[in-house]
């Protein structure tokens, strides 16, 4: 055995001699690797095995997504019969839904029309195309709410990644949109912000987004005494885009909870089945 | 599973309790059986319609510009919807056949109650709009979809095997078992038919 | 296996009467239940099993997503998102199908992995090898394709990427392109063959599996000793040993693949799939599933060029050669002795290549570039000295330790010192299971 490790030592030596420079050239490359700084971590309330939505800040989050960021992002996917998920009855959700307006058509004469939104449409789009929502801000198309949460992940690094197949972390996204939705600051010194763009170390793709910081404090009126803050804002949105994304999130957990319980409890039967057969014969 | 090892367990049995041991056997082959009918439901479920299907919503005919006479077919549920203001002929004509002359006296309106019969005036929008006639147009046979004012009663005719409708979309001859189903609608206004 | 009387015995008349026509139930029994495996095999030996329950479903879970999706570049994405969405118990099923397809993967690597270290491809078993080999690239194929069906930005690039391979032969590589994209660039035509051929191919596969299951029956299971079946004491009947057995690993399996299904679906995909696929713009970041970046870390690693081949092709020719090179294993490997139990010196070997194939995954995940090349150019010739370098000498060399004289004697003697209630077998010791 002793002869064996005299073998392995010295490539394993080999090994960490050659990854040592490459942790020195990540940090004095000359590409910096974005984001700057990882998310921030927020204690969620749908974290967790057992973790489910908090309806009170899905409500508050639809709200700052219809009063601020509904002008430039979509939400395709999302239907307002869905709405109910949040806690509002049927009657809640129609007079909701005919807030908005929907192209329909064509009606008999061939001519597409407006009419006012029922459950079954789907939030509408602020621009009618990507091309009019790049042409309108500045190049770049506002991305689409629906998935934003499930679309978005900063990478953790080794070993952290496999920590975070035991602890069940899955909050990537919600963390990233409430780490860039409250880091925007000055620009360190050094560090070029183009015209029209906004400096914000927590952005994926590099040190300046284009969306100027979309939030203030008391800008969207809640009526639950939450505080009417950036953070609250951003917090209530975040969870609301990944309800948005994950609709069925607490349905899936509790099904796998019954389905993880039933598997324990066939797994010991069949041990001790397995025991049982065995012990009548050496193996 | 528990056949077969309840089977070697008699050949082989040595030493235990035969019934604890069997009990287990049993219990560990039922659980998995369990286990196998359960994940064989979201397999059948999932052919159920899914939410957007069932949340599709009613829809709205504006009707003004439909004469006595004239017709219009929309699609609702996938299915054509068949909106007729009857001439006053066609509706006396209807209300000329008395009930037993009917092969399905059933009214078939999910707007008036199930037992209801099949008068005109149950088939028909209702009072004073006895004229207008709203069905599904899908044959009761085996769903093609009828010709309008066509066949022996100068009703429906569905040429795919030959039934025959009258002007209340009541079947009178051929092998379809049931008239013409009246969807859920109401007059929203006077010009406009909410289905749905 | 297959040529011994049979132990079936028809106890209804309606039993004798259908054995006489279709002795389908004969077969049932001879192969599952009277069939006599090695006493002696652990854990690692339930992974072939537990492949046939992850074929089983994925096929199921994929029959019955194809009759919601929709394979046309403007409705693909969101017909997926409908599934996750409306369809009832679609998310679960989705879910099921895509975390299943890692899932698959994990097992066919333990078995792999399973098979090299007991020297299950040796005489006589050289065409059952072979026969997984070619399971192991259909399934390469089939997870390739299906990866391009929900039509996000990871599907997209990947199908670029991967198709672009074929550009890499001189004059007939644009040709092949073409003609596997069905235009210039990847698109509806694309994924339309692609989704036929997602469909078909799992069926091919369980075509092969059953020829390799037939295989295995013909010349009988390995075990940890490597010594062939020699007595009758050296075996069990199958049922009930090991299928139970196969049984709790299935069920062990279920638990980790549940808790991934239900708490983590998303941990082994990749996050940009879950935005739409758009031509004119790649991700930052490329890369392929975890399972295939082993394989993308040694494409990576050929920067140079060799005489004529330039480093593209060459990237692309190591790459198939990765794979080509597992057919010609049974005659690569020239020792006597089938186990690593027995072989110190290739036991050894056999753990490095198994940390080098992780090193060389979790290389696949990095950037190319800096010193993250030249640590896969060195896995990649490790990965290639243990198959063209290290198996044909060590045979030669390597002093092997004495074998059992049966299964039955390595049983009974690693008895002696245990309570017998030890699932590991004669010598595997706990840290090679698996």
């Amino acid at each position: 055995m002793r002869k064996l490790f005299a073998q392995v030592a010295p490539i394993a030596a080999m090994v960490l001699a050659l990854s040592a420079p490459a942790m020195a050239a990540e940090e004095e490359g000359a590409t910096p690797h974005y984001p700057l700084l990882k998310p921030k971590l927020v204690d969620w309330s749908f974290a967790g095995p057992l973790g489910g939505y908090d309806k009170g800040q899905l409500q508050r989050g639809l709200k700052v997504y219809t009063e601020v960021c509904a002008a430039c992002h979509s939400m395709n996917l999302v239907a307002f019969r869905t709405l109910e998920d949040l806690g509002y009855n049927e009657a809640q959700v129609k007079t909701f839904a005919a807030n908005y307006e929907v192209e329909d058509g064509p009606n008999g004469d061939g001519e597409m029309f407006t009419r006012t939104a029922v459950q079954s449409d789907y939030f509408p789009s602020p621009f009618p195309n990507e091309e009019a929502a790049a042409a309108a801000n500045n190049g770049a198309a506002p991305p689409d709410f629906s998935l934003l949460a499930k679309a978005r992940y900063v990478e953790r690094g080794f070993p952290q990644f496999v920590f975070d197949i035991f602890t069940g972390y899955n909050e990537s996204g919600p963390n990233y949109i409430y780490s860039l939705l409250t880091g925007y600051q000055e620009p360190p010194e050094g560090i070029e912000v183009p015209e029209g763009a906004y400096f914000n170390p927590y952005y994926l793709a590099g040190p300046a987004l284009a969306m100027a910081p979309p939030l203030s404090d008391e800008q969207v009126t809640y009526d639950d005494g939450s505080p009417e803050t950036v953070d609250q804002y951003s917090k209530d949105v975040s969870a609301f885009m990944m309800w948005a994304a994950e609709p069925h999130m607490e349905e899936r957990k509790r099904t796998g909870f019954m389905v993880i319980l039933f598997l324990l409890i066939l797994t010991g039967l069949i041990f001790m089945t397995k025991k049982s057969i065995f012990s009548r014969v050496e193996h | 599973m528990s056949d077969n090892t309840s089977t070697t367990d008699g050949l082989g049995e040595t030493t235990g309790e035969p019934t604890r041991r069997d009990f287990l056997y049993l219990a560990t082959g039922m659980a998995a059986a369990v286990g196998a009918a359960a994940t064989a439901w979201p397999f059948i479920d999932q052919m159920r319609p899914d939410a957007s299907t069932l949340a599709l919503a009613s829809i709205d005919v504006n009707v003004s510009a439909i004469e006595p006479g004239m017709s219009l077919t929309v699609k609702w549920r996938g299915k054509p919807i068949f909106i007729r203001n009857r001439t006053a002929q066609e509706v006396e004509e209807a209300k000329e056949v008395p009930i037993t002359e009917l092969k399905d006296p059933v009214a078939r309106n999910q707007n008036v109650p199930g037992d209801a019969l099949a008068t005109d005036l149950l088939r028909s929008a209702g009072e004073d709009k006895e004229n207008w006639i709203v069905m599904i147009g899908s044959c009761t046979h085996l769903g093609c979809v009828p010709l309008g004012q066509a066949g022996d009663f100068n009703g429906w005719f569905c040429p795919c095997h030959g039934s025959h409708y009258d002007t209340a979309g009541r079947i009178r001859k051929g092998p379809a078992p049931e008239n013409l189903h009246i969807p859920v609608y109401a007059f929203s206004s006077d010009d406009v038919i909410r289905i749905g | 296996m297959s040529s011994d009387h049979s132990t079936y015995q028809p106890s209804t008349g309606f039993g004798r009467w259908m054995d006489q026509r279709l002795p389908i139930v004969r077969l049932s029994h001879d192969s599952f239940v009277s069939y006599p495996v090695p006493r002696n095999l652990n854990y690692a030996y339930t992974f072939g099993a537990i492949l046939m329950v992850m074929l089983v479903l994925q096929i199921l879970t994929g029959v019955v997503l194809a009759m919601h999706y929709a394979a046309s570049t403007g409705l693909a994405f969101n017909s997926v998102e409908k599934i996750m969405r409306d369809v009832n118990s679609g998310w679960l099923l989705r879910y099921l199908h895509a975390n299943g397809a890692s899932f698959f993967f994990v097992a066919v690597y333990v078995h792999i992995g399973r098979g090299l270290y007991y020297g299950s491809y040796k005489a006589p078993r050289e065409i059952l090898w072979i026969l997984g080999v070619i399971i192991f690239l259909l399934m390469m194929a089939t997870a390739f394709m299906g990866y391009v069906l929900p039509w996000g930005q990871m599907s997209f690039w990947g199908a670029t990427v991967i198709t672009g391979f074929f550009t890499a032969f001189p004059g007939i590589g644009e040709p092949i392109q073409q003609l596997l994209l069905g235009g210039f660039a990847v698109d509806n035509p694309t994924l339309n063959r692609f989704f036929s051929l997602h469909y078909l191919l799992p069926f091919m596969i369980a075509g092969v599996v059953v020829l390799h299951v037939w295989a295995l029956h013909v010349t009988g299971q390995t075990n940890p000793t490597g010594v062939e079946v020699k007595q009758k004491t050296d075996t069990l009947p199958f049922t009930p040993y090991a299928s139970v057995k196969d049984a709790l690993g299935i069920a062990l399996f279920m638990l980790v693949f549940a808790y991934f299904v239900f708490f983590m679906p998303n941990f082994l995909g990749h996050a940009d799939n879950y935005i739409p696929a758009n031509p004119l713009k790649t991700p930052s970041h490329i890369v392929p599933e975890w399972y295939f970046l082993p394989f993308y870390a040694m494409l990576r690693a050929i920067t140079f060029n060799i005489g004529p081949i330039d480093s593209k092709l060459g990237g692309v020719l190591v790459m198939f050669g990765s794979i080509i090179v597992l057919f010609f294993l049974p005659w690569l490997d020239t020792s006597k002795v089938r186990s690593a139990v027995y072989r110190p010196w290739y036991k050894l070997f056999f753990w490095l290549f198994v940390i080098n194939a992780i090193f060389l995954g979790w290389l696949g995940a990095k950037p190319a570039e800096g010193t993250y090349t030249t640590m896969a150019q060195i896995g990649t010739l490790y990965y290639f000295a243990f198959f063209l370098i290290i198996m044909p000498l060590l045979g030669l060399f390597e002093t092997p330790k004495r074998l059992p004289n049966s299964i039955t004697e390595a049983v009974l003697r690693k008895d002696g010192g245990n309570t017998g209630n030890t699932p590991a077998s004669a010598a595997a010791t706990p840290d090679t299971r698996g």
